[in-house]
């Protein structure tokens, strides 16, 4: 490639801001052709909006376009649609499959585009009536799949293969348009086993070597140094630096990926005040839990009276399946200790019983009741769990809602926590998102538990919410003593209030450090690598 | 102005203003149409008090979650069990009244709590199963009218001695036991204190059991069962507990209509009865997961209005029998429009 060819892909100071929160800022890069790029970042660090704004998604519109300018050849394109980016050459293969599985990899792979063959009733019925030239399709399929260089066999039906190859199917599919020119591979290493992760790398290599540029986002940085060409590290929607994948190495990668580098450890001095004793207040065994997307394969956990434990680890390693499992909400095994005493799985009502309490990461889902008064949202689990704002009749046998006593309630944690509302009577889906987390986080202290789950409590929602939420988090431990084990995507966040950080990968426990340890030691950890290894 | 307006129309439903300004031209045109007014209103009226229970037979079940309760047929043969029970013994007056309740009160508690258990395992098709429920129910109770071993000579075929007859007075039982007490009367006017009153006993203890712990758990079940369930409650069971309180409403809701018109009517009697029901509390403004007493109250006036009104407004003024056209178009249009509503189906 001579320095004269403009860049396949330019991507000039991009920039995308949802109601009003940026989420890019400044996005800027170039890709030639037959390079592979690869793009990190932690979950949220902006890497699928810039996708979508690549591929002219609707989200992106639909909030109102994008700033910058995106450079196809030189020239400034504007895609109104996915098909208008199809159109100019550019593939995606998404993390889940899009295909039909009663259909086989050769249909599959040219679904819609298929060869077709003029019969007489295409005379009478036009185009709708052709037959499809099976000898052709065929011809094609094996094409592309050449073309990647991997074995897949054209006939077989999608619901009969392993991942391995429904992924291959995939990209076959993207690879056998002729105009292809870059083709979005979104985390396609995820779900494939090892070696079919090495077969697709080697496909990979194989692209670029015919002139196909790729752009592959993953979370395993060592493929990375295996395939690319060069690495973009994205983090809280900015490119913090363009590396060179041959002279990089996993460890800065990491670091790059999850820290600024703060070395000043922010409220020292309030931890220090406080002590934590040895004491396991929860010990988690050998959990399992069967949370889709979320699996949970082998946890073992103590938390100790009066700390604040973070969990932490990107996406769908696990770390939610753990609250929601010792709660009851998904099917779980093992075995969980509440001061020494097991609380029994697949039961919400005992792990309530026993003053523990959550707040999910499912606002909307699980934690609020929209329809309902911010009065019900806030008093109704401790109504149901523990009595209160009950009043009794007939010797108890009518429990009556006491409309004064949820008021009251209501109207103290709307002060305390700050939450903005017209009245402790309007309807929960009214609020705003940083609202609404503050109501679930009211439910839970309404309860006044001994121990107190916070799974992504600062998500979706703006930086003043978020450090009200946490400030509220942080004194109710102080103040009341109550261990909180928080889970969170974000690292920083994390280690601002947390003492010590559980950092999950692939189902289970991949290390456990004082929050005061550097970041890149917690990057290492989320990648999958211990100190040791690395 | 026109805001207020617009906001005011919109509070009370744009459906239900049409209908209440449909309700309001009969009631003034009637006159014109040789109708008398006082007639019409003890015929609303009556119709009210006879209606009115079936329609609250809705509200538990929505409540929970479980939707319109299209299973009402159940409950109504839990009611013709006890009314038939109760005239088996022969015992007249009010005491066959009583009777009625107490003996409808066990099969409602029996079939409630099955028909709730088959809702719990089709979470998100209620409705349409409950349709199911009520329909099989009585083609089952079709066959069981005639092989029970009822033998009282005001039941039983004359030709036979055996079976059930298709419909059975109520005279020298509880024939018009509410209608007939505590009547108001002036002229032709004539509107019954007890049969309202004793809505509003049944009413009075629907409202307060939504008040109380329990009720306010099946509240939040309707609402949210996720959020339930994850603040410890048995969704199940407030679900099935919300089906034998619809179930046996139903069944007391029968009995009371019953004594109204006088007759109780057994085989294909109940088939349809649900939709009446269905239709007057969504016109009330109720939806799929939200019902109040106000609706049911509102709602069994306007469509009992509607139902009353247009027949005889209609044949007076075109001669020609256009009531049955109508009722339908009100009673399936409403249940139409309200099963599409985005905010009524959401959950």
């Amino acid at each position: 490639m001579s320095e004269m060819t403009k860049p396949l892909l330019e991507m000039q100071s991009v920039s995308k801001e949802y109601n009003g929160n940026p989420v890019l800022k400044d996005v800027s890069f170039t890709l030639g052709q037959g390079e592979v790029l690869g793009l990190v970042g932690e979950n949220g660090a902006g890497k699928s909006t810039l996708m979508n704004i690549l591929f002219g998604m609707d989200v992106i519109h639909q909030t109102g376009g994008y700033g910058g300018k995106v450079l196809i050849d030189g020239n400034e394109v504007k895609f109104a649609s996915p098909l208008d980016a199809l159109k100019a050459g550019i593939g995606m293969v998404h993390q889940e499959f899009s295909l039909l599985p009663g259909f086989t990899a050769a249909e599959n792979i040219l679904l819609n585009r298929e060869p077709q063959n003029r019969s007489v009733l295409s005379l009478v019925f036009g185009d709708r009536a052709n037959t499809i030239d099976r000898k052709k399709l065929q011809k094609e399929a094996i094409d592309a799949i050449t073309k990647l260089g991997v074995e897949l066999d054209p006939d077989m039906m999608v619901s009969e293969m392993p991942v391995g190859h429904k992924q291959f199917t995939e990209i076959s599919r993207e690879i056998s348009k002729s105009s292809i020119r870059l083709l979005v591979l979104d985390e396609p290493t995820a779900v494939l086993t090892e070696k079919e992760a090495e077969m697709l790398l080697k496909a990979i290599r194989n692209l670029a070597s015919q002139g196909i540029s790729v752009i592959f986002i993953t979370h395993r940085l060592q493929e990375i140094l295996d395939v690319c060409n060069k690495v973009v590290v994205m983090r809280d929607g900015r490119i913090i630096n363009e590396l060179d994948a041959g002279k990089t190495s996993i460890q800065e990668m990491a670091r790059l990926m999850v820290g600024r580098e703060v070395s000043t450890h922010p409220k020292d001095d309030d931890r220090a005040g406080r002590t934590i004793s040895d004491r396991i207040v929860l010990s988690v065994k050998d959990l399992w839990v069967d949370m889709p997307g979320e699996t949970v394969k082998d946890v073992n956990l103590e938390v100790r009276d009066g700390e604040i434990l973070g969990i932490g680890g990107l996406a769908g390693q696990g770390k939610l399946g753990i609250p929601n499992g010792i709660m009851g909400l998904f099917p779980a095994g093992g075995s969980v200790m509440l001061n020494g005493s097991p609380i029994p799985l697949n039961n919400p009502r005992a792990c309530l019983d026993s003053s523990l309490a959550f707040v999910s990461e499912d606002r909307r889902g699980v934690g609020l009741l929209l329809d309902e008064s911010l009065e019900w949202n806030i008093a109704f689990p401790a109504m149901q769990i523990q009595e209160k704002f009950l009043r009794m009749y007939l010797g108890g046998l009518i429990k009556w809602r006491d409309q004064n006593a949820i008021k009251t309630v209501t109207d103290k944690y709307i002060e305390q926590l700050q939450i903005k509302c017209t009245s402790s009577k309007q309807k929960a889906k009214e609020l705003s998102g940083g609202n609404q987390q503050k109501i679930c986080l009211a439910k839970a202290f309404a309860l006044e538990p001994k121990l107190l789950f916070v799974s992504e409590p600062t998500r979706g929602i703006d930086i003043g919410a978020k450090s009200l939420v946490l400030k509220a988090l942080r004194e109710y431990n102080r103040e009341l003593g109550v261990t909180i084990v928080m889970i969170s995507s974000e690292l920083e966040e994390l280690r601002q209030i947390c003492d010590r950080i559980a950092i999950i990968t692939d189902g289970s426990v991949s290390g456990i450090l004082p929050a005061s340890t550097p970041s890149e030691d917690f990057g290492m950890l989320m990648v999958g690598k211990t100190r040791k290894e690395a | 102005m026109m805001d207020r307006i617009k906001e005011l129309a919109k509070s009370f439903g744009l459906p239900r203003l049409i209908i209440a300004g449909f309700l309001m031209a009969l009631f003034i045109i009637s006159p014109f149409a040789g109708l008398s007014i006082t007639a019409a209103i003890t015929d609303v009226a009556g119709r009210f008090g006879q209606n009115a229970l079936m329609v609250l037979a809705m509200v538990p079940m929505i409540h929970s979650g479980c939707g319109l309760n299209f299973g009402l047929p159940l409950g109504i043969i839990a009611g013709l069990l006890g009314a038939t029970l109760a005239i088996e013994t022969g015992i007249g007056g009010p005491v066959s009244f009583l009777l009625a309740m107490l003996y409808s009160t066990p099969f409602a508690i029996i079939f409630g709590w099955g028909y709730g258990k088959l809702l719990n395992r089709v979470k998100g098709s209620e409705m349409m199963i409950a349709t199911y429920v009520g329909f099989s129910s009585v083609a089952f109770m079709s066959i069981m009218w005639l092989i029970l071993p009822y033998s009282s000579p005001t039941m039983v075929w004359g030709y036979t001695g055996q079976g059930l007859r298709t419909t059975i007075s109520t005279e020298g039982f509880y024939y018009h036991i509410l209608r007939d007490t505590l009547a108001i009367r002036i002229g032709s006017l004539q509107i019954s204190i007890a049969e309202i009153l004793f809505f509003a006993l049944f009413a009075f203890i629907i409202w307060a059991f939504l008040h109380t712990k329990t009720g306010t758990a099946m509240t939040a079940v309707g609402s949210n069962a996720v959020f339930a369930r994850a603040s410890g409650i048995n969704i199940d069971k407030q679900r099935t507990l919300s089906v034998i309180m619809s179930t046996w409403l139903g069944a007391i809701g029968i009995l009371c209509y019953q004594q109204g018109y006088g007759f109780v009517q057994l085989y294909q009697g109940p088939m349809y009865m649900a939709m009446p029901a269905v239709s007057a509390i969504l016109i009330g403004g109720a939806s799929v997961n939200k019902a109040s007493i106000t609706n049911v109250i509102i709602g069994t006036i306007l469509y009992q209005g509607i139902v009353s009104m247009t027949p005889s407004v209609m044949n007076s003024l075109i001669h020609t029998d256009m009531s049955e056209v109508l009722r339908i178009i009100v009673s399936n249009g409403m249940i139409l429009y309200a099963l599409t509503r985005k905010s009524g189906a959401s959950r």
